[in-house]
């Protein structure tokens, strides 16, 4: 093929037929980057909106019931509250972009430590689950376009609609009936065993990596035995959605006259789909993977206050039910700067991949 | 056939099939009952969509219905009665405070249904306003309406509904108006896409040469043109509507206790479920049951109403 190519050349055969890559993904960037500014303009404007339509008044949240006037007018001076809403925004802007979220009332430590403390352990579910549902999602959602509307494709598909409407929370709860309290095959809620507690050294926050690099195997074979049931969960619902993804794409490729190209050629009908299909909707595949990442930290959220996760969303849902905003608006602003990033990811990925959209 | 014979009052089922199924309709009421009895043909064929709407008509029938079908006082307790296995008294068990769980189930398809319901309604109109209106006009007005909607979309369904009701306070009132917040950038998104290939059609230029104003053309010719896959998306969005609400209610941040929501009823037998398990599963199971029942029955309406996305 490449021979065809090179000896017919052509006036135009220069430089912009092959742009350099480096120079096509700084345009790409740049051309996306300006809306998605906006976008994270909005997202501290939502948050800051959000935060200031409390109820609560943040002076007497801190301080108390009791305060004295005084005390009350210097500290609501120290938040800035007499000012005009205006220059608030600038203030909570200016803490934004200096990664300061303010005080967890809860902790008393500031939001952004907090979070840090408990990301890894959102993120080490978090990464499991989308490994289960990406292992089992894309080769279920291949196998239902291969075989349409055969047996498989039903089977496939209802797990998958189940996985949609199943409240990933009362799953939770099931599985902990089920296989901790009755079969007794894996760990309760937390992310280990209490004896193994003080057994693990924080090298990377995640237990699993941790145990394994210091070769702990007791301890590893606890903390795996605790995270499965909910990573399986959460996979559940990323499988549902990459199977469906994956099925609907692979039904448009499959459908494409190329396909009958390669039957004519007499390849067979697996190498067809698996080679020859598949290699096209990869890309398409990749985003959602990306995407149902993002949406894992959603089903955190539950999930985690079911198993006694000590993660991002159990974090939240504490915040949520004190009414400690300045760590909500951190959680939810934090989770749209990941989602805003990871639709960035994608876009650009897409079209650095996929010349049709350039 | 006589005159009389075609009065509405004495219309055979006959002559109302021939009336459906007539070659060539006589009136624009006449043309629009043909294609909802065609469509109505297409939906029949479709086994797991009449199972979805079956599933529905039950649940809306228990909840219309619930004070006839419940053998007991929901908020009456009896703690000598409490964590009993289903039974022919209490047909679904009792939970921690000796409620009958059948017929606080019965009366949570009241709340759930009217999550649902009133949500949609707050959000397909606001939807369809602000897409119809970003798409048609475009311009300046797109470029504002989409960042909005983009902002939105930015947070996932649940985390923006967490923290809206986070700082309106807990209460089923509340969680409506959060869920609502947080449903309807994604019709919206859906109605643009639409008027942007409407409004190059033909029928849309020879309305606006006969001087058609702006907002009549938006909204009586693109919004109608938009409806059916709205209606689609928001049979499907039910589904996860249902979903926030029982995970809001789980939380603690939806509909109080005592109320027999389902999610707040998950909730108060959480710390019961490893020796009860009635408790958890009845109520899960519901919240399933509910949620797939509008995902078949809006797949099967895609794809009758809306065959291009099928």
């Amino acid at each position: 093929m490449a021979e065809i190519t090179t000896s017919v050349p052509r006036d135009n055969a220069g430089t912009d037929l092959r742009p350099n890559p480096v120079f096509l993904v700084a345009r790409i960037i740049g051309k996306t980057l300006l809306p998605v500014l906006v976008t994270l303009f909005g997202l501290a404007a939502l948050t800051f909106f959000i935060g200031r339509m409390l109820p609560i008044d943040p002076v007497v949240a801190i301080l108390g019931d009791n305060a004295t006037q005084e005390a009350y007018d210097n500290m609501a001076r120290a938040l800035g509250m007499d000012k005009p809403l205006w220059y608030q925004f600038g203030i909570y802007l200016k803490g934004i972009l200096s990664l300061d979220f303010g005080q967890a009332l809860t902790t008393g430590k500031p939001v952004i430590e907090d979070i840090a403390r408990v990301f890894p352990a959102t993120i080490e579910l978090a990464t499991l689950s989308i490994i289960i549902g990406t292992g089992l999602g894309i080769p279920a959602g291949v196998l239902a376009a291969m075989y349409r509307n055969s047996w498989i494709d039903h089977v496939i598909r209802f797990t998958g609609l189940i996985g949609y409407s199943a409240p990933n929370f009362w799953l939770g709860l099931m599985g902990l009936v089920i296989f901790y309290a009755t079969l007794g095959w894996i760990g309760g809620p937390g992310r280990i065993d209490f004896i193994y507690e003080f057994d693990i050294k924080p090298i990377t926050g995640f237990y699993l990596v941790d145990t394994a690099i210091t070769g702990k195997w007791d301890v590893f074979r606890n903390a795996f035995g605790h995270i499965i049931l909910p990573a399986s969960i959460l996979g559940f619902g990323a499988l549902a959605y990459i199977s469906r993804m994956t099925r609907s794409f692979m039904m448009e490729q499959l459908s494409q006259e190329y396909i009958i190209t390669a039957r004519v050629k007499g390849l067979s009908w697996a190498r067809t789909v698996w080679v020859h299909a598949f290699r096209n909707v990869a890309v398409q595949v990749v985003t959602v993977v990306a995407l149902s990442y993002a949406f894992l930290l959603e089903g955190a959220v539950l999930t985690e206050t079911v198993f006694a996760w000590p993660g991002f969303g159990r974090y939240l849902t504490n915040a949520l039910l004190v009414g400690d905003m300045n760590a909500v608006v951190g959680c939810s602003l934090l989770v749209g700067i990941i989602f805003v990033t990871l639709n960035l990811f994608c876009d650009v990925l897409y079209r650095v991949v996929d010349p049709r959209t350039r | 056939m006589t005159d009389k014979a075609m009065t509405s009052q004495n219309i055979s089922l006959s002559s109302l099939g021939a009336w459906l199924r007539a070659p060539v309709p006589t009136s624009p009421f006449h043309a629009r009952m043909q294609q909802l009895w065609l469509q109505w043909w297409r939906l029949r064929s479709n086994l797991s969509a009449l199972f979805g709407l079956a599933v529905i008509v039950v649940i809306l029938a228990a909840a219309l219905l619930a004070p006839l079908l419940a053998t007991h006082d929901i908020f009456e307790q009896d703690l000598a009665m409490r964590l009993l296995p289903p039974s022919a008294e209490h047909w679904l068990g009792t939970d921690e405070l000796g409620r009958d769980v059948y017929s606080r189930l019965i009366y949570g398809a009241r709340i759930t249904l009217y999550i649902a319901l009133l949500t949609t309604v707050i959000v397909a109109p606001i939807g369809l306003l602000v897409g119809t209106t970003a798409g048609y006009l475009g311009g300046w007005v797109d470029t504002v309406l989409m960042r909005i909607v983009d902002i939105f979309l930015a947070f996932p369904n649940l985390i923006l509904a967490l923290a809206f009701v986070a700082a309106l306070g807990p209460g089923i009132e509340n969680a409506i108006i959060a869920i609502s917040l947080a449903s309807w950038p994604p019709i919206a998104r859906l109605a643009r896409a639409e008027t942007l290939t409407i409004r190059k059609s033909d029928y849309i230029a020879a309305v606006r040469l006969q001087g058609a104003s702006k907002l009549r053309i938006i909204f009586g010719h693109v919004v109608p043109m938009c409806i059916p896959s709205v209606v689609v998306r928001v049979t499907l969005n039910m589904a996860a509507i249902i979903l926030t609400a029982a995970g809001l209610g789980f939380l603690g941040l939806g509909a109080q206790p005592p109320s027999p929501e389902w999610g707040t009823m998950l909730s108060s037998g959480r710390e019961f479920v490893m020796t009860s398990w009635w408790i958890a599963a009845i109520p899960g199971s519901a919240i399933l049951l509910t949620s797939l029942a509008f995902n078949l029955f809006g797949d099967g309406l895609r794809d009758v109403l809306d065959p291009r996305h099928g």
